[in-house]
């Protein structure tokens, strides 16, 4: 009888680890969305190298390189706007600060907002890409009809690696989240 | 003390009770692995159905039979039902049957979990199948068609079947962790003194890595089905981009489970392998130690090679060369088990009866299995790969000519221990070599038609790709009439037959042929004493 509950013991002990180690995997499932973003951060993937400064005065100078910019715009289906980039690329030395300019279109009877998010690539690029406004800082709210020009300034950082001579700025608009029509029903 | 002695008189000498409450209430882990062999059976036969559904209507371009979205329903259902349903109950139930009685073990550590753990499982599927089963009839919007790996944003599109298919998969999720904690628990505590851990069967430790992998992935499945759940219903973002997501982040956090999840599949068939090829060729298993450690190994590799799933998503050219070459890493350990097996059989005194007949079918077909997979590693070639019909083949490969034929094939090895009368030997070699020759008409012309381009789920094709589906789907069909045999061999030795002696192989070792056949309701109730004779891999480091 002894030995039975020795060996009673011994497996509850055991199970009470093995039912940790699930638990915290389960746990770690849930750890794997911090330690994207931490990655993303780091990397500057999906954008998130992109710095965000309050004023042109953070410009350090410019240098006489070039990097070539290309600009892309994509609606979410959700949202009947229009919406394209008024210059498909333009070249701009590094330091410099630019402007560049999308257009957006409500094609629907009825006045929707939609934000905006944006991607960089090569990711890389997208820790030496500084934005001092943008349309996509804040939600846009457009009438039935309406058009409007959506602007963004911008910078690249003379630092850029020599490697990186074109840069892709893609913008995707959604439908705003707190708009019932985002919800995904077939 | 008398009053303990009758306690335990009441506990274990009584057989099993009568009627259908034996199989609701039993703690006995040779009935439970009973069940779980039998459902296993019904869910091959019902993902099975679903498969020729996919190759009727592929038989011929065009749509002919179903519509475009229940074919999807079709792919999405026939993967969860083989998966889920069919290749992992199908091995819980050969570990139930098989572990204790290896190691020398009365039942299991844990009887009372062990029912719930299998009685979940059904109660999971109906959840499962359904909204299927009512959108044939016109109700609802039919079951889950996003592909058994569930990737938003299309997932989140599915209907009233999400729930549902969540619920399912979290159920299931529960059931296979306590499952693996249980065999976790007997093998590490319920062995015979004298079964030290490198005396154990080859197919006990495959168990207790494939154990330890359960428990590490599902609940990391669990958790990503669970942020599907919220991003559905309660307005979190964790995959949508709109709200600050990604859904890339949900294919990282899947195949984190997904890819150990392809060796849960796996290693319990090396493991009946390397218990089949020593008996027919009457020699000890070559590098019984190798073996061992290759298995961890390719444990190990499985938790940091899960981003090859995903080499199209974008992913920097570092990542990608590193999910590369450790990817192509895992083909030493599982080259070294191919090598064991072969070198096995080297000289061996070999007879050829039907497990034997599976199980080196299972080494030729799961190693051109294995060498697309290598193909498929392959970065650059990944990328006109991908998505199509030759990642079908692949993956059928290793999974319907690697783990199911081991099953099959174990299920010929040990069904004579566990009815007590031998199986029709006749028709064993027709099933087997209908099916090995059906199956690779079925899977083979697959390869073809991936490097010509033809994308995988898909119900309707380019005329190019004409020939070489009506070749797989008349395979298909075969494959599938071929598995009534089995049917057949299973309830004819279940009904009788000749008498199955203790040892029934001349070859066998191991502590599950020192009992009688049919294996009594209760083995081992005192530890045996074991000596290398009766062990199946004595330790090769002690000599």
């Amino acid at each position: 009888m002894s030995s039975l509950n020795q060996q009673q013991q011994k497996n509850r002990k055991l199970i009470r680890l093995l039912v940790l180690v699930s638990v915290g995997m389960f746990g770690f499932g849930f750890a794997m969305w911090p330690l994207y973003n931490v990655f993303c951060d780091i990397t500057g993937f999906g954008g998130r190298g992109v710095q965000v400064a309050q004023a042109s005065s953070l410009v350090t100078g410019t240098s006489d390189r070039e990097v070539r910019i290309t600009f892309d715009a994509t609606v979410n289906s959700a949202l009947p706007w229009d919406f394209k980039p008024a210059e498909r690329q333009m070249t701009v030395r590094l330091g410099e600060l630019s402007n560049a300019k999308y257009l957006a279109l409500n094609t629907s009877n009825e006045a929707i907002a939609g934000h905006a998010i944006y991607n960089v690539t090569p990711p890389e690029a997208s820790l030496y890409f500084v934005k001092t406004e943008c349309f996509c800082f804040t939600e846009q709210l457009l009438q039935q009809g309406e058009a409007r020009e959506m602007p963004v300034y911008f910078f690249v950082k003379t630092d850029l690696p020599a490697n990186i001579t074109d840069i892709t700025l893609s913008y995707t608009f959604f439908r705003d989240s707190s708009d019932a029509g985002l919800t995904l029903t077939p | 003390m008398s009053e303990t002695t009758a306690h335990m008189h009441d506990d274990h000498d009584h057989g099993p009770a009568s009627g259908i409450m034996r199989w609701i209430t039993t703690t006995n882990h040779k009935d439970i692995g009973t069940l779980y062999l039998v459902f296993a059976l019904l869910m091959f036969f019902v993902g099975g159905l679903m498969a020729l559904v996919i190759r009727a209507e592929l038989f011929m371009p065009g749509l002919q039979l179903v519509e475009p979205d229940f074919f999807n329903q079709m792919t999405t259902m026939h993967a969860l039902v083989m998966i889920f349903g069919a290749v992992m109950p199908a091995f819980v139930g050969f570990a139930n049957w098989m572990v204790p009685m290896m190691v020398g073990a009365p039942d299991m550590a844990l009887p009372r979990m062990n029912n719930w753990s299998f009685w979940i499982i059904p109660f999971a599927f109906t959840m499962l199948l359904l909204p299927l089963v009512l959108g044939i009839f016109g109700i609802g919007g039919g079951g889950p068609a996003s592909g058994w790996t569930l990737y938003p944003p299309l997932s989140l599109q599915t209907g009233d079947a999400f729930a549902f298919t969540i619920f399912a998969v979290h159920m299931l999720g529960i059931s296979s962790i306590m499952g693996a904690i249980n065999i976790i628990a007997t093998i590490l505590n319920m062995r015979a003194p004298d079964m030290t851990l490198l005396r154990m069967p080859l197919f006990v430790w495959t168990w207790l890595i494939t154990a330890f992998l359960l428990i590490a992935v599902m609940p990391v499945l669990a958790g990503a089905v669970t942020m599907l759940l919220t991003d559905r219903f309660f307005g979190t973002t964790f995959f949508s981009a709109a709200g600050g997501g990604d859904p890339v982040m949900f294919q990282h956090i899947f195949w984190f489970f997904g890819h150990p999840e392809v060796y849960i599949m796996i290693l319990p068939a090396f493991g009946i392998i390397s218990e089949i090829i020593p008996t027919f060729a009457r020699k000890p298993l070559f590098g019984y130690t190798s073996m061992v450690y290759a298995t961890a190994s390719i444990a190990f590799l499985s938790f940091i090679v899960w981003a090859h799933h995903m080499f199209t998503v974008g992913m920097p050219l570092g990542a990608e060369i590193y999910f590369m070459l450790a990817t192509m890493m895992i083909a030493v350990p599982t080259g070294v088990k191919v090598f064991n097996w072969v070198t096995t059989m080297w000289k061996g005194a070999m007879t050829f009866e039907t497990p034997m007949l599976w199980a080196i079918s299972f080494v030729v077909l799961f190693t051109i299995g294995g060498f697309s997979g290598l193909m498929l590693a392959i970065v650059p070639v990944d990328f006109q790969y991908h998505d199509t019909y030759f990642v079908v083949a692949h993956f059928h490969y290793v999974l319907v000519t690697g783990a199911v034929f081991a099953l099959i094939a174990g299920m010929y090895y040990w069904i004579p221990k566990w009815t007590g009368y031998m199986y029709n030997e006749k028709l064993g070699k027709w099933h087997f070599w209908l099916s090995t020759i059906f199956v690779n008409i079925l899977f083979f012309p697959q390869h073809y038609l991936g490097l010509a381009g033809m994308p995988r789920r898909i119900p309707d094709y380019s005329v190019q790709f004409a020939e070489f589906n009506m070749i797989s789907s008349i395979g298909a069909f075969g494959f599938g009439i071929s598995q009534l045999l089995m049917v057949a061999v299973i309830w004819q030795c279940v009904r009788g037959g000749k008498k199955a002696s203790a040892r029934v192989w001349e070859g066998a070792r191991g502590l599950e042929w020192t009992v009688p056949s049919p294996a009594p309701y209760h083995t081992f109730e005192t530890p045996p004493a074991i000596d290398d004779s009766m062990v199946a891999h004595p330790d090769d480091l002690a000599h």
